[in-house]
């Protein structure tokens, strides 16, 4: 490998030093805040705060409701990374075979990336509206009265859904054009060796897709956890009450609607973490091992 | 082991493009067929259509006694080794060679010897356990001949093997695919655009041009007696002279009238006289000018490139005999002349 150097040694500071400024400000600075926070019992008013240590912490451990939202986030999180990745590699493997019209199907589909998370949720909002939402008709049919937003169940439905429906693009176009990608000899030479397209699909197509589908698989974890937020908002608008909701909205809604924002900036603190490890994991994992040429 | 057998075999491209125009031939049992032509003039379309990776748009074809126009590529008894090679990336070579026997519901012990002995003929034992990126270009050409031969099919199809290697390493392949054949005894159709790897390999090549066959013959038919200007000036390096000559009254003439030789043909017309630059003669008698502009030294033989009756023209002289450049008198030996119909290109 050849390394290419800078005689004068500021310039490359020089030219890192935008991108630094914004991590700086945007990041580093509300992430120390927000751990310098959570050591302090914040007085809802505004009117200082008092250091109480690792107590916002402990507390939090032992607060059956912060650990029943955690589970729901668990479970919430593996539900749309399953069903988002597996949609999309269906719909990926169906349109990889489409040779005509494969422009306007890729193109339907990937429309809804487009769609800004809040509007997803507002859609969903209307497609399950009490009274003429086309998917309450589809439930009632079935006999099962759908109420979002008063329902625990029909509302962490409702959020499964819309988040998943809202993912599937971008997993869409990643997983068709790994597919796109395995040279065209390999396929044909597994053509020649296996007579049967489904064995095919998880001896060749699938390991090969590996990579892409690892890099997704963390993506959609990352998604699930923390993009989801404005779906959420929409769906459980207003009530947080009763409704579902993942550890994300929670830091919301005790930071801003509770006004605690000890606990709250503790509560972004372990999500950090979690980030942390997420993007610990992705480079071990991604940068060293599922790597073919 | 199987024959092949074409029946106006066609191929016309969703796009509406004539690849292949209705063709018809037989491959004999355990014989090697090489498909030689040039570029995109569909060698691959039809050793593709045999493989069943393309469909058929017209006609027949039968492997064996069996019609499979319509058979899976799977079920065509067929193994084809790639340009390529189209390893499996995240297999290692001995799963690469035994994917094919695994899904042919073949126990794993019975697996696991031919792998051995495909292996061991192949010189592949000790990289077994590797994956294809860790070999070289060479290693995995045979791989990709071990992934074919391990099989034993009823027939091996072959699209430019060798087409990636270095000189010296497709020299080397080249004769132990042919020896490996013969060995084995299993019929084959190989496709390259390597008119040398054609005539050494081949028992019979078929010549393709722009979507048809142009002649199928012997290699050594093929050489000497080519079918049409355009196999002759194909096959051979350097390839046969033609010349632009005149027929009348059964003596031919090149050019400005230097008298040839006789034709049984009668009749008056434009001819292309075509001769091997290595059947000319140097000086003799009924000698015609040759003007040497440049001579090409190649140690086993020399070639002298130069003008006769003004048209480029190549001799081929061995090694220790005297060339100079300037003009110098050669002889046409008629029994050597070629000709073909100068408006179609067919041979007289
Ligand atoms: N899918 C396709 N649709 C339309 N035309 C095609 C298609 N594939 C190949 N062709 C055309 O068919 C002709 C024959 O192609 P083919 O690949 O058989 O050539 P080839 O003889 O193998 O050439 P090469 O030596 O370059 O590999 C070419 O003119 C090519 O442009
Ligand atoms: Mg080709």
């Amino acid at each position: 490998m050849k390394r290419a150097g800078f005689v004068n040694r500021w310039l490359p500071m020089l030219l890192l030093a935008p991108q630094l400024v914004i991590i700086a400000i945007f990041f580093y600075w509300p992430a120390a805040h927000a751990l310098h926070s959570s050591f302090f019992l914040q007085d809802p008013f505004g009117f200082g705060s008092t250091f109480v240590g690792w107590e916002n912490y402990t507390d939090l451990a032992g607060n059956s409701e912060y650990r029943r939202i955690a589970w729901f986030t668990v479970l919430f999180t593996c539900l749309v990374t399953f069903f988002s990745l597996a949609l999309a590699l269906l719909l990926a493997v169906k349109a990889d075979k489409v040779i005509r019209g494969a422009r306007t199907y890729r193109t339907l589909i990937m429309w809804v990336y487009a769609v800004a998370p809040p509007v997803a949720g507002f859609i969903g909002v209307i497609m399950f509206n009490q009274s003429w939402g086309p998917l309450t008709r589809v439930f009632e049919y079935f006999g099962h009265d759908m109420t979002l937003g008063v329902n625990y169940n029909d509302t962490a439905f409702a959020m499964v859904l819309v988040s998943i429906w809202k993912q599937v693009p971008v997993n869409f176009i990643f997983f068709l054009s790994g597919l796109q990608s395995i040279p065209k000899s390999i396929r044909e030479a597994a053509l020649i060796d296996n007579r049967s397209a489904s064995g095919r699909f998880w001896d060749v197509t699938f390991p090969l897709l590996a990579p892409t589908g690892f890099f997704l698989l963390i993506i959609n974890i990352t998604y699930a956890l923390f993009d989801t937020f404005g779906v959420i908002d929409t769906l459980v608008k207003g009530e947080p009450g009763n409704n579902p909701m993942t550890l994300v909205y929670k830091v919301y809604v005790d930071g801003f609607r509770g006004n605690d924002l000890g606990g709250s900036s503790a509560q972004s603190v372990i999500l950090m973490v979690l980030v942390l490890i997420l993007t610990v994991v992705q480079f071990r994992l991604v940068e060293r091992r599922i790597h073919y040429t | 082991m199987a024959q092949v057998k074409l029946d106006r075999l066609r191929k016309l491209y969703p796009n509406g493009f004539e690849a292949l125009t209705p063709t018809s031939f037989e491959i004999h049992d355990g014989e090697f067929v090489v498909l030689v032509g040039p570029s995109g003039c569909g060698k691959s379309t039809l050793l593709r259509m045999i493989a069943g990776l393309e469909d058929i748009s017209e006609g027949t074809l039968h492997i064996g006694d069996r019609m499979v126009n319509t058979v899976d590529p799977a079920d065509r008894d067929i193994a084809m080794v790639f340009q390529n090679y189209a390893l499996y990336p995240h297999m290692t070579v001995r799963r690469n060679i035994g994917y094919g026997l695994k899904n042919r519901k073949i126990a794993q012990d019975v697996i696991d010897s031919k792998v051995r002995d495909a292996a061991q003929m192949l010189n592949l034992t000790e990289l077994l356990d590797r994956k294809p990126s860790q070999l070289s270009g060479g290693q995995r050409q045979r791989v990709a001949m071990g992934r074919a031969v391990v099989r034993d099919p009823a027939l091996f199809l072959f699209d430019e093997p060798l087409s990636n290697l270095d000189a010296k390493l497709r020299h080397q392949m080249r004769i132990e695919i042919k020896a490996l054949q013969r060995r084995l005894g299993v019929t084959s159709v190989y496709v390259t655009h390597d008119q040398v790897e054609a005539m050494t390999m081949a028992d019979r090549i078929i010549v393709l041009n722009a979507g048809r066959i142009e002649q199928i013959g012997t290699p050594a038919d093929i050489y000497h007696a080519p079918a049409s200007t355009f196999v002759a000036s194909f096959m051979g390096a350097p390839p046969m002279n033609l010349l632009d000559g005149h027929c009348a009254d059964g003596t031919v003439t090149l050019g400005e009238g230097f008298a040839l030789g006789t034709s049984t043909d009668t009749s008056t017309r434009k001819i292309t006289v075509g001769i091997r630059p290595e059947d000319v003669e140097l000086g003799g008698a009924g000698a015609v000018p040759f003007h040497v502009d440049i001579i090409e030294e190649l140690g086993a033989h020399r070639l002298l490139h130069g003008r006769l009756a003004d048209q480029a023209f190549t001799v081929h002289i061995p090694k220790d005999q005297h060339a100079s450049t300037g003009e110098m008198p050669i002889t046409l030996p008629e029994p050597a002349l070629r000709l073909f119909d100068a408006e179609t290109g067919r041979a007289l």
